[in-house]
């Protein structure tokens, strides 16, 4: 096990070289930057500034100063935030997370339950309801969703805040801040929510379609096993397996999800800063959020196969 | 053998299934019973609804199952789902085709021992554990105690089949239904697999039903033959009766089929064609292409299982009428 | 008993061996009529393309036409979905804008499949050395957030000043480079396979050339994949398309599509006021992506019944 965590690791490194290539390049190929966008510099402050962020140097020399920087967990200066691109996205990570996490738990928690049910009942009236319900989701374009959902819940009916992550104005501390983050949580949870759950649903129906129709779920029927167990410990185990590795592709995708969703909610988590970069081309910044995820949906790829190894006995012995 | 008392008779049983092309008729009126410490041999190609007939039994296939299954004088074609539940693995087990795939993967050896002795009796999970690793003894593995903790992907397909026997016997069935139990396995386990099948159920009095198509078991092991075609019983009789004089034009072809040594022909026997697709059969003898007596009305008639000498046997030629 | 219904390998009818291509063709159409759900889609689906390629013809309203004294009009008989802030009729823009955002989910969707189909069959077939570097560079594009990705592409775009007119052809080829490395790893996964089978073997035996291996043996057993994946990605790329649009970062007024018809929702009150602005083109895009999502599974269903669906 140790030797093939190596090799993995051994592995990723040329695919996180390959990234950061073009992660920089693509971003210098962009004309204008952040200096150039403030019309009240002049023409030799401009010129000075250019030389205090690097701007002066050639393409490739910046890259490898960016990649150096890089090395020892420097992504650079926010010339937006005038601080460093790491001290931002840790401020703004975590709001993004917590909406991120919450949806994550519902989304797998619902989906497990339906997609097996689903499975189980195969060509009901539910199975075809929940089908249904699943190519909708799935259809259903999420900036859309997020309007429909601020349109209907916060405007019409008046049930939940149309957006922000606190009320604006109020002072809440305490029970009360947690109360009202809550609050202001419940849309762009429902919206993400909504989004994963049709492709898992739908990933989890086929998978426990397949394990049901195996021999070992014969014979645990053939010993007189209670249907629930049969379904929910024999054949359910053997679906969930696989699904560690989606798990892994599923909280990256949240995360530059969450520029869509946080738009829309003005909810304040890194999405919403990767916009507010993005108009002003503020680069370091924008370099460094997309790098971020990069690396973390290799890692969380290593990390979902070793815990492939560890759950499954037939990789685990080798 | 006639004074021993019934444990599985099975009355008039029929499978359909519904596919694309049509109703395929896997198992067609299938009457036959099962006597206390008797073996009885189902034998036919493949395709001629052996395992389906014995599936329906265990109420294993969810489809238009009709028929009567009284098994120790309790109909299961009426018994409630949880009772039939407690019938299953443990009066009535069964083993199956392919040790490979028939034990999960995901879980150790001992766990899926277990399973039965704690959902059909009262044990407590030490007690259970205990007879878990004397059944492991009594299927003839060694190192039960390591066997306990392994998983299936570690053992051999001989090894897994024992494993499956010990869960079958794990709650000292009365019957045992076995499913080409030997097919997957090599040769040498084979009749390792056979000879501890047929010691347990000769210690343990129990009845045993055997699907098989290699008729080397039927003649190891039966006391009893029925033999099927297309999803109908074509003949029945002991084992000696039929492997001394078979009388449907099929069974004599399937013991012509087997080779025998020292006995060599230019060719092997073979049947001519193959088994009739299930779907929309009409009324004739399904034997009829494949059958060098064919007559005109084993095209348009099917014949009925009749007593003939000491075997049933459903075929044209030993009808009165047709032969006067 | 909660059995699945389940018949038993041996039990299977035997299927009769048809010998031309066409019969194997009509059986894959006969076991897709019967998908009811699919059939559906695919009717809609027509339906929707007549609705934006030819309704504009029948529409009584000019394309571009504006008549500021008639802005903000809500449905009505004469604008049976209103106006827009300029006074031009909505659905006849609803159909407009369809052209463009079926036009361009169908043009990435051939870029897409076109690179990825040839990398992968590439890929599979030669190993080794080409194998790594397609598949390296895959590797690459699939760990970096597409949204991101999409979005610096598409700001690379406006400071180019593209034209308005020619930014949907821009659009589908960042689209078709954001879709195409999955596809060739499926592709590429299913030569491997191909590859190892028996029949793949025979033509090694029989000395065939590579051109006449890759074209006359292996492509034939690609195609049926790659017309699932195709039709599924259609779904994708409209979808994609619209939040580029909405965004303003794809295509861009006044040349409408469903996403950047949205866009109106971002003025308040059009966003609280006057839905019929918004609304329509999000339910089209719904209704299309479902009807594709539809054709695309009964596809996979009737093409190959024990393919997965993923």
């Amino acid at each position: 096990m140790g030797r093939y965590i190596l090799k993995r690791l051994a592995y990723l490194i040329p695919t996180l070289i390959g990234a950061s290539i073009l992660i920089f390049f693509l971003y210098s190929l962009v004309p204008g930057n952040f200096i150039d966008g403030d019309p009240n510099l002049t023409a030799e402050r401009k010129a000075e500034l250019y030389a205090l962020y690097g701007f002066d140097q050639p393409t490739i020399v910046r890259y490898f100063i960016w990649m150096g920087n890089l090395l020892t967990g420097d992504l650079g200066f926010s010339l937006q935030f005038q601080r460093p691109v790491t001290e931002v996205l840790n401020n703004y990570i975590w709001s993004s997370f917590i909406v991120a996490f919450a949806s994550l738990f519902l989304t797998w928690a619902i989906a497990v339950v339906v997609g097996v049910i689903s499975a189980t009942k195969q060509y009901s009236l539910y199975d075809a309801v929940i089908t249904i319900l699943v190519f909708a989701a799935m259809a259903t374009p999420s900036f859309f969703l997020g309007l429909i959902v601020i349109k209907y819940f916060a405007v019409d009916l008046g049930w939940f805040p149309a957006g922000g992550m606190t009320t604006t104005g109020a002072d809440y501390t305490g029970w009360e801040h947690v109360k009202d983050v809550l609050e202001h949580m419940i849309l762009p949870v429902l919206v993400l929510t909504m989004l994963g759950i049709g492709g898992l649903t739908r990933y989890f129906r086929t998978n426990m379609l397949e394990v049901v129709k195996q021999d070992f779920v014969r014979t645990a029927r053939a010993k007189g096993l209670k249907e629930r167990v049969v379904i929910y410990k024999h054949a359910l185990r053997n679906a969930l397996l696989p699904a560690i590795t989606l798990f892994s592709f599923e909280l990256p995708a949240l995360f530059s999800g969450a520029i869509i969703t946080e738009q829309i909610f003005n909810w304040p988590g890194i999405g919403a800063i990767y916009m507010q970069a993005f108009t002003v081309r503020d680069y370091t910044l924008l370099m460094g959020f997309t790098m971020f995820i990069a690396v973390l949906t290799v890692i969380s790829n290593l990390i979902a196969d070793i815990l492939y190894g560890l759950a499954d006995p037939r990789v685990r012995v080798k | 053998m006639s004074e021993r008392a019934s444990v599985l008779e099975v009355k008039h049983l029929s499978a359909h299934f519904e596919t694309e092309q049509g109703i395929v008729r896997a198992v067609d009126d299938v009457s036959f019973s099962v006597k206390e410490g008797e073996t009885v041999c189902v034998v036919g190609e493949s395709g001629c609804g052996k395992s389906v007939t014995a599936m329906s039994v265990m109420g294993l296939v969810q489809t238009d199952v009709k028929g009567d299954l009284f098994f120790k004088g309790k109909n299961l074609a009426e018994l409630s789902r949880g009772d039939l539940r407690r019938v299953r693995g443990n009066d009535l087990a069964m083993i199956f085709q392919e040790p490979m795939s028939s034990l999960n993967p995901v879980l150790t050896i001992g766990e899926q021992i277990m399973e039965p002795l704690l959902v059909h009796h009262p044990y407590s999970k030490k007690q259970a554990r205990h007879k878990a690793i004397e059944l492991i003894e009594l299927v003839g593995i060694g190192r039960a105690e390591q066997i306990f903790k392994s998983y299936p992907h570690q053992l051999s397909g001989g090894m897994l089949q024992r494993i499956m026997i010990a869960i079958a016997l794990s709650c000292d069935p009365d019957m045992l239904i076995a499913d080409e139990p030997t097919t997957a396995l090599d040769v040498t386990i084979q009749a390792q697999v056979l000879d501890l099948l047929r010691t347990l159920q000769e210690e343990r009095n129990m009845s045993m039903l055997l699907i098989t198509h290699d008729l080397g078991v039927v003649a190891e092991v039966a006391d009893f033959v029925v033999v099927m075609y297309a999803g109908k019983v074509i003949e029945t009789g002991t084992v000696h009766d039929i492997f001394a004089s078979p009388k449907h034009p099929y069974t004599k072809g399937l013991l012509y089929a087997k080779p025998v040594l020292g006995n060599r022909t230019k060719k092997l026997y073979t049947i001519p064609g193959q088994v009739p697709n299930l779907v929309d059969l009409t009324p004739s003898c399904y034997f009829h292409e494949r059958c060098e007596h064919a007559m005109d009305i084993c095209r348009e008639k099917m014949p009925t299982l009749k007593l003939e000498d000491r075997q049933h046997v459903a075929c044209w030629l030993y009808e009165k009428e047709v032969k006067g | 008993m909660e059995n699945i219904p389940q018949i038993p390998r041996q039990m299977e009818p035997k299927v009769e061996v048809e010998g031309s291509k066409s019969s194997l063709w009509g059986q894959v159409w006969r076991r897709f009529i019967k998908r009811k759900m699919a059939v559906v889609g695919f009717l809609f689906l027509t339906m929707i393309f007549v609705f934006s390629f030819i309704g504009p013809f029948f529409s009584p309203y000019t394309t571009m036409g504006t008549n500021p004294i008639n802005a903000h009009q809500p449905p009505s008989s004469a604008h049976w979905l209103g106006t827009d802030h300029l006074g031009r009729d909505v659905l006849t823009r609803l159909m407009l804008a369809g052209r463009i955002s079926l036009t361009v989910g169908l043009g990435a969707m051939v870029l897409s499949v076109s690179i990825g189909g040839i990398l992968g069959i590439l890929a599979g077939y030669y190993r080794g050395i080409v194998d790594q570097i397609v598949m390296r560079i895959a590797d690459v594009l699939m760990t970096l957030p597409g949204l991101p990705l999409l979005f610096i592409m598409a700001a690379i775009m406006s400071e180019w000043r593209v034209p308005a007119e020619h930014r949907m052809y821009i659009v589908m080829i960042m689209l078709s480079l954001i879709g195409w490395p999955g596809l060739a790893r499926l592709i590429r996964s299913q030569v491997l396979s191909l590859r190892e089978r028996e029949f793949m073997l025979a033509t090694d035996a029989l000395g065939l050339r590579d051109r006449r291996k890759l074209l006359n043996h292996l492509l034939p057993n690609v195609v049926p994949i790659l017309i699932v994946t195709a039709t599924l990605s259609v779904g994708g790329a409209i979808l994609s398309e619209s939040v580029l649009s909405y965004f303003g970062l794809g295509v861009v007024p006044p040349t409408a599509s469903w996403g950047n018809m949205i866009n109106a929702a971002n003025s308040l009150i059009d966003f609280t006021n006057r839905p019929w602005l918004w609304i329509p083109p999000g339910v089209a895009i719904f209704v299309t992506v479902i009807c594709i999502n539809l054709l695309g599974d009964g596809l996979r269903d009737a093409i190959d019944p024990n393919m997965k669906g993923r």
